[in-house]
């Protein structure tokens, strides 16, 4: 996959009611690559993350100016069809959140509700999805146990495995591991390399050595702005701001 | 140091047997009830006492059968008004919490609870049995499903309320609209609880006397169209039990008896059903 431009985002400024979340953020997101979110709490890493798959529709006092153009196509246009959105933009929230149905039936439920009938299709694409979420060999023998059953590790390769099930192009990950312990961490983070050839993927953490580990690209944020964007390596080792810096070396948090 | 351990031991020991005591005391009313309507209805239940029309006014023996199946035909149908557009309200509140039109139906049908079913009998008697000129299993029914129409719909809304809202942000996600993830999502997780609200809802009406008796009457024959007065267990059990025949007095225990039994199947039957979907 080339890295072209997947998602450009052009003083983009969100408010809740009176509180100005996002302030003018321009961002540029390249397919073929993970960028990380960083800064502190409260900064607006997910309000961010959310006004990509227009998550804060669902919020009333949200308004939004300025543009997220993915592909081109600004998705906050009249035009815009947000149902195709989302099936484009997947996301993996923080907490993993299953559905209580079977295994099978989570990761199918993205594909049903996007028009497909046939089981044998069906079946097909939940062991491609489990597959590419590095979990069928785990589950493979039950996928009728209610999902709830798994480990919480596991939850969180299936809510990945349920994105991937729609066949989407973007996947934003709010803090995937943050509840998780290293091993299933790991999983993860593994998970999130391979992942990275076929999809764009923007995650969000805490942790400065997982943004090292896994992003190329790295956008710190503070008080609803981008204060420094960069390849991940020179942004960890030689910021350019005086913030980052007192950030990454953990001066304040 | 120490003192004020034990002190604090001691509060909540105190405080942890109070509750207790309390909570005895409840379980014993039910219990009390439960026994001595057992012990003075057993004996009078019978399957012909099930099965047959009461004897007519002077002889002993007869059954209820009559007022079992009003009772049945009046609670099922108010049962099948009520649960669809309660849940339709339900799922209106839960879409649309603060719109004028769902503070405006939360709050009548809080007052709806609140006003002594009585009322609602004698609202559906002017609307409907004045109009129309005579009692009917009809009218009855209508005003059982007024009176289960808000506890459906106000528990059905806190019942939705519970289900996760970490749920519906991951069905809206993956690109589905609002009406899938209620139908597919809200709907299946709350199925329990929705399930529980409606029993509520039907064991209350199944206990209902007044409204029941200012619409439906009451018969001594069996129902033979939604037109006619109707006979129910409640309304027998009143008229029965303030009767001063002996054998009408015993048999209003029979029927309370029959009426609580028919609560607690239903109840058992929920609970088995609800394990049951859980059990997948
Ligand atoms: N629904 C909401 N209504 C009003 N304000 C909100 C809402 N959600 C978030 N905010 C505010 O917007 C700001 C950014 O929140 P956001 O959740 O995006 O931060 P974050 O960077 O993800 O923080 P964290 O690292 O703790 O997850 C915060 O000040 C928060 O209080
Ligand atoms: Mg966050």
């Amino acid at each position: 996959m080339e890295n072209s431009v997947k998602i450009v985002t052009e003083k983009l400024n969100l408010y809740y009611g009176n509180f100005q979340a996002l302030k003018e953020v321009n961002l540029e997101v390249c397919s073929g690559k993970v960028t990380a979110l960083i800064g502190p709490s409260g900064c607006g890493k997910s309000t961010f993350l959310r006004s990509l798959n227009r998550l804060n529709d669902l919020i009333d006092s949200v308004r939004v100016e300025g543009e997220v153009r993915i592909d081109g196509e600004n998705i906050y246009d009249k035009s815009c069809d947000v149902v195709r959105l989302r099936k484009k933009v997947g996301m993996v929230f923080q907490k993993a959140n299953p559905f209580p149905k079977s295994i099978y039936e989570n990761v199918a439920y993205g594909p049903r509700i996007h028009g497909v009938r046939d089981k044998k299709v069906l079946d097909r694409i939940v062991e491609k999805s489990l597959r590419e979420a590095a979990l069928w060999e785990e589950v493979k023998d039950n996928l009728s146990r209610s999902a709830l059953r798994l480990s919480g590790g596991q939850q969180q390769r299936l809510c990945i495995a349920r994105v991937l099930a729609v066949e989407p192009e973007v996947v934003l990950m709010d803090e995937p591991t943050s509840a998780l312990d290293p091993i299933a961490t790991q999983k993860i983070e593994d998970l999130i390399r391979a992942l990275k050839q076929k999809f764009t993927i923007v995650i969000v953490t805490h942790n400065m050595q997982q943004a090292a580990r896994v992003s190329d690209i790295t956008a710190f944020f503070l008080n609803g702005e981008i204060v420094e964007v960069g390849n991940t390596g020179l942004l960890f080792t030689q910021p350019v701001d005086q913030r980052t810096e007192d950030y990454i070396t953990g001066k304040f948090g | 140091m120490l003192k004020r351990k034990t002190y604090r031991k001691w509060n909540s020991r105190i405080a942890e047997a109070i509750c207790t005591v309390f909570s005895f005391i409840a379980v014993l009313a039910l219990v009390i009830i439960v026994y001595y309507v057992f012990q003075r209805g057993f004996q009078v239940i019978s399957w012909s006492f099930f099965t047959s029309l009461p004897a007519p006014v002077g002889q002993t023996g007869g059954g209820i059968g009559n007022a079992i199946v009003g009772s049945l035909v009046m609670v099922s149908l108010g049962t099948l008004c009520s649960v669809p557009i309660g849940m339709a309200a339900a799922i209106y509140l839960y879409e649309n919490p603060y719109s004028r039109l769902a503070l405006v139906t939360r709050f009548a049908n809080k007052v709806l609870t609140g006003i002594p079913t009585l009322i609602i009998g004698l609202y559906i008697y002017i609307l409907i049995v004045l109009r129309i000129g005579s009692y009917s299993a009809l009218a009855g029914s209508i005003s059982l499903a007024v009176v289960m129409l808000p506890i459906i719909t106000l528990s059905a809304e806190e019942m939705l309320r519970l289900v996760p809202e970490s749920w519906r942000d991951a069905s809206l996600a993956l690109g589905a609209t609002r009406r899938q993830t209620i139908m597919r999502v809200v709907l299946p997780a709350s199925a329990g609880g929705l399930t529980v609200g409606v029993m509520l809802a039907v064991a209350t009406a199944a206990g209902q006397t007044a409204p029941v008796l200012l619409t439906a009457l009451s018969s001594r024959f069996w129902l033979a169209s939604l037109g006619q007065p109707s006979a129910s267990l409640p309304v027998l059990i009143y008229t029965y039990a303030v009767s001063p025949f002996t054998d009408w007095q015993n048999q209003a225990w029979g029927a309370a008896l029959s009426l609580i039994i028919f609560i607690f199947i239903l109840n058992i039957s929920a609970q088995v059903f609800i394990a049951l979907r859980q059990r997948r």
